[in-house]
């Protein structure tokens, strides 16, 4: 059976990371299941935890009292879900539901913050790659924004 | 110095051809499908359009979007955008229009022979695709693994949503859908759809991928595709612009040294990469 830092090891966040550190990221997380309907979190609740999933989907959700929930992203496998863990005031923005049976690693937040302000190395490597993913997802969310699907002018 | 077209062939490009609509159906709250009657029609390559002539109001091109294999009717999925094009749509079964046809260069599926071809469409550009797709399937054992990405604004938006549920479910292809914006009630995706890349684990410098949407969603997706090494010659995207006679002489779709009507609407991505980055062509 693979261990965490095993599967870390490949997982795109943390894959080229030095063992040791995989080894200190691992001794925060725990292999969890999550089946569909359940909410990870909700929006305003406290930001404890960050998952890297491994299989199925969730949803990120708004509810609006006018339109019911609101689907603003799904993420799947190779996603990582839940960076409120890393800023004050450590809340979540969005509720979180389990729309496929997930597999993911789910880390303790206070705990690994508490080992990336301890060792500047690993912090600097885990933001730069935290820093890629914002980068990546703040992206899609400016093409979603650009509404490039709806109605063109006829020419 | 190069000669002029002779005019015969070119007069006969420009006349329309009459075509009965054989059925009608409606995909989307703007968008129908229209089957015509192909007699007297030569056949397509998948990739190619039509001048489609709604009497008395206009022309536009509009992709095949039916089985290449069929020689006996004509398929276009049409969004009613304009005046010609809601015209179009509101033909009904019996009913005729004008075409001249058809135009263009062709998806060069053959380039996916012994390797994996990913198919990415948004919003309407699944309909232009949907033709290599059946070229694909009449040969599926000649291809590696068939990947077909779709990219919606909104659910109730999706094109041939039961055709690709059934290939998906009798595992021919891989078919993945994600929308803009959705509900609570939707269990799919939602994002655009170049973040759907990266969980399919292609393998880059086998893949061949033919792309069809806003150009927008063409360029980021190329980007993409690259990145994961797919080789740029090997990224096609379908183009669209101004056109109107369809056989390069009037020069309203021209893009940089090509006509779009001719020498497109597919091309391979390194010959329009520049291009469609000026904003004056």
């Amino acid at each position: 059976m693979k261990s965490l830092a095993d599967l870390l090891e490949t997982f795109p966040l943390t894959e080229g990371m030095e063992q040791d550190q995989l080894e200190l990221i691992a001794g925060c997380g725990k292999n969890q299941v999550y089946q569909p309907g359940v909410y990870l979190f909700r929006e305003g609740d406290e930001a404890n935890t960050f998952w890297a999933l491994r299989s199925g989907k969730v949803a990120l959700e708004v509810y609006s009292p006018q339109r019911g929930p609101l689907v603003v992203e799904t993420v799947a496998e190779g996603d990582v879900l839940g960076w409120s863990w890393i800023f004050p005031p450590y809340r979540y923005m969005f509720d979180a539901r389990v729309l496929e049976t997930t597999r993911a690693i789910a880390f303790d937040g206070a705990c690994l913050r508490g080992k990336v302000e301890g060792d500047a190395g690993l912090g600097y490597q885990l933001m730069k790659r935290m820093a890629s993913v914002f980068t990546r997802r703040l992206a899609a969310a400016r093409y979603q924004l650009l509404d490039l699907y709806g109605q063109p002018a006829e020419r | 110095m190069a000669s002029l077209p002779s005019a015969e062939p070119l007069a006969a490009a420009l006349l329309p051809r009459s075509l009965e609509v054989l059925a009608s159906s409606q995909e989307t709250a703007d968008t129908w499908t229209l089957t015509l009657a192909a007699e007297g029609a030569r056949g397509f390559a998948p990739g190619q359009f039509n001048m489609l002539y709604a009497f008395g109001i206009g022309e536009a091109p509009i992709s095949f979007s039916g089985d290449p294999a069929d020689p006996t009717r004509l398929v276009h999925t049409i969004r009613a955008v304009g005046p010609v094009t809601r015209a179009l749509c509101a033909l009904r079964v019996g009913d005729s229009l004008g075409a001249r046809g058809p135009f263009g260069s062709a998806w060069p599926v053959e380039r996916a022979r012994g390797r994996d071809a990913v198919f990415v469409g948004g919003g309407i550009g699944i309909a232009p695709l949907r033709p290599a797709i059946y070229r694909l399937l009449a040969e599926r054992e000649a291809y590696g693994r068939v990947v077909v990405l779709v990219g919606t604004r909104r659910p109730e938006d999706r094109l041939f949503g039961a055709e690709l549920a059934e290939w998906k479910a009798a595992g021919v292809i891989e078919v993945h859908e994600t929308v803009d914006a959705a509900g609570g009630d939707w269990t799919g995706d939602v994002g655009v759809v170049t973040t759907l890349l990266p969980r399919l684990g292609l393998d880059g410098p086998r893949s061949v991928a033919f792309l069809c949407g806003p150009e927008v969603m063409m360029r980021f997706t190329a980007y993409d595709l690259i990145g994961a090494g797919v080789d740029p010659a090997e990224v096609y995207v379908s183009l669209e612009r101004n056109m109107k006679c369809a056989v390069a002489t009037c020069g309203h779709c021209q893009l940089g040294g090509s006509f779009v009507c001719k020498d497109g609407p597919v091309y391979a991505y390194p010959r329009v990469s520049a291009q469609i980055l000026v904003r004056e062509l």
